[in-house]
């Protein structure tokens, strides 16, 4: 049998069709790489220049950086993204995960728990800041409503101790957090296929190791989605710290997003502001790089077997 | 090896009675087709079988032990699932182990374990893929590894083949036939296609609208259906029915087509014992498309119970063995089967000679076999 060769009006339609996709996505692209790449080499320029209160190109080296490490309130800052940023991530992921799946042993009123859990993520930052300082408040929160129930000698007065009041920011960003990782996770487990389940009750398993082998397994995807969108959001953090403890007691629940506003925009030190930003950028990597190695190295083990 | 035995068992899902008092007895070793439309209940019935469900009346019996309250994994049962359920993250080799090793089974008997199945599947050059790797085929084998792998009393199987191609489905069909041959299980096993029915049971149950309308032998199922829709049911093309009415010529009853088609009285299909058949009982006369053929062909002897009805053709349907010709007799269509080197035209008039000693006569009213 013989193939007629296509009719040569066919062909423009097709190249066009092979176009069109990358042409609807040429501008989103082009204004990634803009804000993307283009903004992060030019932070980087920046940094390694002589700016100060106004942009300027001349190059510095790295006495920026030098001076940034010599900065306590930065060491402080620094230190308390990793601390922050593990134990929030860590923290609103795992609580996330238990919400998700005590809903899914079809809960009576399920629709109402979902929106109790997911209502925390429509109050903004400020407010939760607020409404959380006052219950941490060792006079009006917490401390006081124990003691005054009895236990005169309760002690909860995290949030003006120097050591703790960084874990004040951690559990009030799990609370706004987790009910966001319940709704991704829910959507997850709600697309596991139940035969899954059966065949596994057949083959002898308890009901946690269902979870831990097969089902959990199975929605890997989702943990990433959580991950990656609560990684964002530690790096953000601004406004909540600022609205709970203004950065306090004295510098300790510092983080470098307020650090980095404070040189740019309150002290006019652009070139140590970007910096920081840097800093912040090199944190980011130090997570997902290794990530991205893993998965790509994973990838090829599987094609290898297969 | 172990007999099953399910008693009056009823399963409502609040107020919907999907399977109401169903009785099967299943002798060890047996083969058992559960068939029937999609809904009846098959995948119901099964699941209570396997612990999944519980029933809302009755009781289960595996090998005499009654198992009701007993959970799915100490049924010492395993089963296939429709969708194969294979773990999608785990290689083939831990889909396989993963019932082991959630029973604690040491190392070196899990490994014979599985060298067994995947060469009795032939499937050991998968045993490091993921399922999503696989073609439909190969995770079908890789689901029956995973049940075979577990030795148990009682197989389940629902639906297993539905899946896949139809020349795939026909070799499988043959595997599984070949499989029980030499494991000797007792199985049961859920399919909505007949020929699935009729090729793997030892016994086949028919259901429909939660009910277990026969449970006999295939071959039994065919030939004596025990109401209209068992006989409507089994056998593609289906049987075909004549309204009829009995009266008494030469002493003894015979039947007349109620519907135009002009023929002498025809001789009476074989009927229950003790069956005494009135004059003027309305019947329905049930003919299988391969007992209505072609009056000139051989098979027909002269003097066995057979009669000739003359028709018109209105459709011709070649199949490549044969030809199935629907034909108008009076005022009702009946399909019919003839050689393809014999086929006739459309508008053609034809003769067709009906064998009445493989008819069935059902009573209009109750649907059920006389
Ligand atoms: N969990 C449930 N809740 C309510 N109704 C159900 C439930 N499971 C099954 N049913 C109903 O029970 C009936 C029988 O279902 P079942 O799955 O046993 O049918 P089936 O014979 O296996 O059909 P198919 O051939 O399509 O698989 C259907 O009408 C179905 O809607
Ligand atoms: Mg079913």
């Amino acid at each position: 049998m013989q193939y007629a060769p296509s009719p040569p009006s066919a062909r423009p339609r097709r190249s066009l069709a092979r176009f069109l996709p990358q042409a609807v996505l040429a501008p989103s692209l082009a204004a990634t790489f803009l804000y993307v790449v283009v903004f992060a080499l030019w932070s980087v320029w920046i940094a390694l220049s002589n700016s100060t209160l106004l942009p300027d190109y001349s190059y510095a080296g790295f006495i920026h950086f030098a001076e940034l490490w010599r900065n306590h309130r930065w060491t402080i800052a620094y230190t308390n993204l990793f601390l922050f940023g593990t134990l929030y991530v860590i923290g609103a992921t795992l609580l996330g995960l238990l919400l998700a799946i005590l809903i899914d042993q079809r809960v009576r009123a399920e629709a109402l728990w979902r929106t109790i859990f997911l209502y925390p993520l429509a109050i903004s930052f400020v407010v939760t800041g607020t409404v959380w300082r006052w219950i941490f408040n060792p006079t009006s929160g917490v401390q006081q409503l124990v003691r005054d129930l009895g236990w005169a000698g309760f002690t909860f007065d995290w949030i003006v101790r120097r050591d703790l009041a960084i874990y004040t920011v951690v559990i009030t960003g799990i609370w706004q957090a987790s009910g966001f990782a319940m709704a991704l996770f829910l959507a997850g487990l709600r697309a596991v296929d139940p035969d899954l389940v059966k065949a596994a009750q057949i083959d002898g398993a308890r009901m946690s190791r269902i979870y831990l082998r097969i089902i959990l397994p199975s929605i890997r995807p989702i943990f990433i989605a959580v991950m990656v969108i609560l990684l964002q959001f530690a790096i953000k953090t601004f406004d909540l710290v600022l609205a709970l403890t203004s950065g306090g007691p004295g510098i300790s629940t510092t983080v470098p997003a307020i650090y980095v506003y404070d040189l740019m925009f309150q002290r006019g030190q652009l070139g140590e502001g970007a910096a920081a930003a840097i800093m912040v950028l090199l944190a980011l990597l130090l997570v997902l790089v290794p990530y991205g190695v893993w998965i790509g190295w994973q990838r090829r083990r599987e094609r290898a077997h297969g | 090896m172990a007999s099953l035995g399910i008693r009056g068992v009823t399963k409502r899902f609040g107020a919907l009675a999907v399977l109401e008092n169903i009785d099967l007895d299943v002798e060890p070793g047996e083969f058992i087709v559960l068939v029937g439309p999609s809904g009846c209940g098959k995948s119901t019935l099964l699941a209570m079988i396997a612990g999944l469900e519980t029933p809302s009346a009755g009781e289960i019996r595996i090998g005499g032990r009654v198992v009701n309250d007993v959970p799915p994994k100490d049924r010492d049962i395993a089963m296939v699932f429709q969708s194969y359920a294979l773990y999608p993250t785990m290689t083939v080799r831990q889909n396989i182990t993963f019932g082991m090793e959630s029973r604690r089974v040491p190392r070196a008997q899990q490994d014979a374990a599985v060298a067994r199945v995947a060469a009795l599947l032939q499937i050991e050059t998968l045993l490091r893929r993921r399922p999503a790797q696989l073609s439909g085929g190969q995770r079908q084998r890789v689901a029956m590894g995973r049940a075979l792998v577990r030795d148990p009393a009682l197989f389940l199987f629902d639906e297993p083949l539905s899946n896949l191609d139809a020349k795939l489905r026909i070799e499988m069909r043959t595997e599984i036939k070949k499989l029980h041959q030499r494991l000797g299980k007792t199985t049961v096993y859920v399919t909505h296609d007949q020929v699935e029915a009729m090729t793997l049971a030892s016994r086949i149950a028919v259901m429909h609208r939660g009910r277990v309308q026969q449970f006999d032998r295939p071959r039994i199922v065919y030939e004596r259906p025990a109401n209209m829709f068992v006989a409507g049911f089994m056998g593609a093309p289906a049987m075909n029915f004549l309204a009829a009415e009995v009266v008494i010529a030469d002493g003894r009853p015979a039947l007349v087509l109620s519907e135009g088609a002009k023929s002498a009285p025809l001789p009476v299909p074989p009927v229950g014992p003790g069956v005494m058949l009135r004059a003027g009982r309305r019947v329905v006369l049930g003919i299988r498309p391969e007992t209505l053929a072609d009056a000139a062909r051989p098979h027909l002897e002269p003097g066995s119970a057979h009669a000739v009805l003359d028709g018109i053709v209105e459709v011709v349907e070649p199949t490549g063995p044969e030809t199935m010709v629907v034909v108008r007799l009076g005022g009702r269509e009946v399909v019919a089967r003839f050689d393809p080197d014999a086929a006739p035209t459309v508008g053609e008039r034809v003769s067709l000679g009906v064998d009445l000693a493989k008819a069935c006569l059902f009573d209009p009213d109750s649907e059920r076999l006389i």
